[in-house]
Parts: C-alpha cells; sequence; structure tokens
C-alpha cells in the first residue's frame, strides 16, 4: 500500500513536472488566462470609474473574472494531449490516477499563479477594502481548489470533442454554479469585513464540495480517458 | 514464459463490422505478421490486442506464467510503436525517454538513455527537441521508447513506415534481439515486412 502510494506520488510528479516544462515553452494555457483575466479586468475597471461597489457586487465581479480567465485556459491540459496525439502514448504507458493527479496539481498552479496577479490587481482597479484580505485569502484558495477539482474532469471529456472551447463553460457550468454561488457569499461577507467564522457554513460547504469532486473525479477518470 | 491470448475478437464501428472471431494464442518466442488490405482492421486489431480500444465482443488477456497480468503490469511489459502514437514535441529526445520512465513507474539512467539512442542511430540528437526531429528520426525515437522497458510483449504497426534504409537495418535488428524472448505482433500491408514474422494473419 505505501509502495503504491509512494509509486502514484512519484507518477502524478512526472505528469505535473512534464506538463509544466510544455507549458513554460508554449505558454498557451499562461497566455490565455492572462490575457483573459486582465483584459475583463480592465473593463470591468473603465466602466466602473471611479464607482464605489457594494460587496456583493464586488465578490460577483470577481468570481466572473476568475471563472471566465479558469475556462479559458484549464481545458488546455487536455486538449493538447488530444491534439499532438501524445494521449494515446500516454494511455499506454501511465497509470489514469497518475495522469489525473498530475493534471490536477498542474491545473491548480496554473490557477495559483493566476490568482496571485489579478487579485492584487482587482483590488487595486476596484479600490475594494484590503481589511479582511487574510480572510479573503482562505477564501480564494478553497475556491481555487474547488475549481480545479470540479473542472479538471470536465476537461479531460471535452478534449474529444470537436468544439472544445465553448463546451468547456458550458458543461462546467452547471457543475461549478453551487460552488461558485458559496464563493460569492462568503466573498461578500468577508469584503463587508466579517470574519471567517461568519461564513464558516458556506467554507464547510466549499470544503465538502472539493472533496466529493476530486473523489468523484478519480473515480470516474479511468473511464472517460479510455474509450 | 509470457503468452498472449485473443479469444472471439470482433470490433464493429457503427453497423460495420471490422472483422469478427478472431483467435490468437502467442507465447514468447513466436512473432506473427499480420496482414491485409487497407480497412482491413490491421490496426484496430492491433489497438484492441493493446487495449487501448475495446472490443464489441471478445477479450484479450496476457499471462507470465500462466499468472494473468494487470493494467499495471501490462505498462511494463508491452511496447507498441505506431504512426499515431505520438511523442512530446516540445520536450527533447531524451526527456521524452525521461518521462515515459517515470510514468510508468520505472527509472532510466543518462547511460541507458544514451545506449538507447546509440541503437536507433539518434546517438548526440537526444538533447534535440523531437518538434526538430524529421519523421523518420520521430519513428527511431519511438523504438528507442519501445525498447526502454525491456518488453515481453512487442506490437509493431506499420513497422519500417518513414523509414530510410539504415532505419529499416535498424528495425530488423531490433526484432531480431527480440524474437525469442517476446511475443512480436507486427501489422503492415508491405510484402517485404511479412517476413518479419514467423507467422502470417490476413485479415479482409
Amino acid at each position: 500500500m505505501g509502495d503504491n502510494s509512494a509509486g502514484l506520488v512519484s507518477k502524478s510528479l512526472a505528469v505535473f513536472v512534464k506538463d509544466l516544462r510544455l507549458e513554460l515553452r508554449s505558454r498557451y494555457g499562461l497566455n490565455a488566462i492572462f490575457m483573459f483575466g486582465i483584459t475583463t479586468l480592465a473593463v470591468v475597471s473603465f466602466s466602473l470609474g471611479q464607482a464605489a461597489l457594494p460587496p456583493k457586487v464586488l465578490g460577483a465581479l470577481f468570481w466572473i473574472i476568475i471563472f471566465f480567465s479558469a475556462m479559458s485556459g484549464l481545458a488546455q491540459v487536455f486538449v493538447r494531449e488530444e491534439e499532438q496525439q501524445t494521449a494515446l502514448t500516454l494511455r499506454l504507458t501511465a497509470d489514469p490516477d497518475a495522469v489525473f493527479l498530475g493534471k490536477l496539481f498542474f491545473n491548480f498552479a496554473l490557477l495559483i499563479l493566476m490568482a496571485a496577479v489579478i487579485t492584487p490587481l482587482f483590488f487595486i482597479f476596484t479600490d475594494a477594502s484590503t481589511a479582511g484580505a487574510i480572510n479573503f485569502l482562505v477564501i480564494l484558495f478553497i475556491g481555487i481548489i474547488d475549481l480545479c477539482a470540479a473542472t479538471t474532469l470536465v476537461a479531460a471529456i471535452i478534449a474529444k470533442a470537436a468544439v472544445k472551447g465553448a463546451l468547456f463553460a458550458v458543461l462546467a457550468f452547471p457543475i461549478l454554479l453551487p460552488m461558485l454561488i458559496a464563493l460569492t457569499l462568503s466573498s461578500e461577507k468577508i469584503m463587508s469585513g466579517e470574519s471567517l467564522s461568519e461564513a464558516a457554513k458556506m467554507i464547510q460547504f466549499l470544503i465538502a464540495y472539493a472533496i466529493v469532486m476530486i473523489t468523484a473525479s478519480i473515480l470516474l477518470f479511468k473511464y472517460v480517458w479510455q474509450e | 514464459m509470457f503468452a498472449l491470448k485473443a479469444v472471439k475478437l470482433s470490433k464493429k464501428f457503427g453497423q460495420r463490422t471490422v472483422f469478427s472471431d478472431i483467435n490468437l494464442e502467442l507465447n514468447s518466442g513466436d512473432s506473427i505478421a499480420i496482414t491485409g488490405p487497407n480497412g482491413s482492421g490491421k490496426t484496430t486489431l492491433l489497438k484492441l490486442l493493446v487495449k487501448l480500444h475495446r472490443p464489441t465482443s471478445g477479450n484479450v488477456n496476457f499471462f507470465d506464467d500462466g499468472r494473468a497480468l494487470d493494467e499495471d503490469a501490462l505498462r511494463h511489459r508491452v511496447s507498441f510503436v505506431s504512426p499515431y502514437l505520438n511523442l512530446y514535441d516540445q520536450l527533447s529526445g531524451e526527456e521524452n525517454l525521461n518521462f515515459f520512465a517515470a510514468v510508468r513507474g520505472g527509472n532510466i539512467t543518462g547511460k541507458g538513455i544514451e545506449s538507447l539512442l546509440e541503437k536507433v542511430g539518434l546517438a548526440k540528437r537526444g538533447l534535440d527537441l523531437v518538434g526538430t526531429y524529421s519523421t523518420g528520426m520521430k519513428q527511431r525515437l519511438k523504438y528507442a521508447l519501445a525498447l526502454s522497458n525491456n518488453p515481453q510483449f512487442l506490437f509493431l504497426d506499420e513497422p519500417m513506415s518513414a523509414l530510410d534504409d539504415s532505419g529499416k537495418e535498424i528495425v530488423k535488428k531490433i526484432i531480431d534481439e527480440f524474437r525469442e524472448q517476446c511475443v512480436i505482433v507486427l501489422a503492415t500491408n508491405e510484402k517485404e515486412e511479412y517476413a518479419l514474422g514467423r507467422q502470417q494473419c490476413r485479415l479482409g
């Protein structure tokens, strides 16, 4: 059991490092995510002007930007394998669990990088209060885990479809909707200056959502990945 | 002793039957050439045998001294060279070999990689990105990958596709070297390649 787990970790890590290396050499996913994120942020900023927005609107705006930026890049991790016809070689040589976990870690790293750039810019452009910044980062971290957990399996499904880009957002949206509502509501509370304990129920829901999604994805991925 | 048994294999795409009721029983030391015209199902049969596709009916099993091999064991013992199994263009030849060894759960040393690359005629090109390789060089690298896990089951689809004369000689040497220890299944419609298998199975 121990050897199996250690083996799975090292194989997942190999997939993660390979994807990271490919991404650093092509920058396809990074460029897509950053271009979308920064463009949306600029549009929001220009349209708002000097208007001060209530926390409810700020929370919603922030997660809309994160959601659509993520949708523009997260599917790449599987789409690239199918388009370059490397998926079959990977299927022949790699444990499906290692492929899923490696790509989940990669998407997580991609979103962390995106959030590290978009979040400070969002606070600067919208003039949002930074009083509860640490609490907001906790919500953001859980939200990123949730986003990756729910979208990595969808990315594997749509990678085999003809119309990949549009299908990703359309298929992912119903699965992500409960999570996005919880994230928006908890972000609103934190931006209003309330403590994390005020958003405890939402946070519990978001953690449970991530656990359910990752477990279900690991169980189902093998059937999606193989023909 | 390793063995491959395929029982009553059939494959349909929609209403079209590609082939039906194919039985194969091969042991270490056996080599078979699957032949037949275009569209007869040679590639499909190979994909079913390596479990990349599922048959419409029938089953394929691999054995080691009579014990059935599970999926994880197969990843270590089966190698497949085919025009539609690509390697990563944005990784170098060495990085590709390292990655696939790691993801199989094995390990490959720098010397091991050098020796494999030399064997397929790619010495000193290991650090170049695969995207800069010619089609024939990519085919050679696929052979290096196929040999990297010292396979007991070797599947070759169009084994000499895109190779020049020296590449073809390398493939013949590899097949001769592995013939006694491996089950070798190759699919081809080139007459000069029929002789690479000691047995023949004609589809269509």
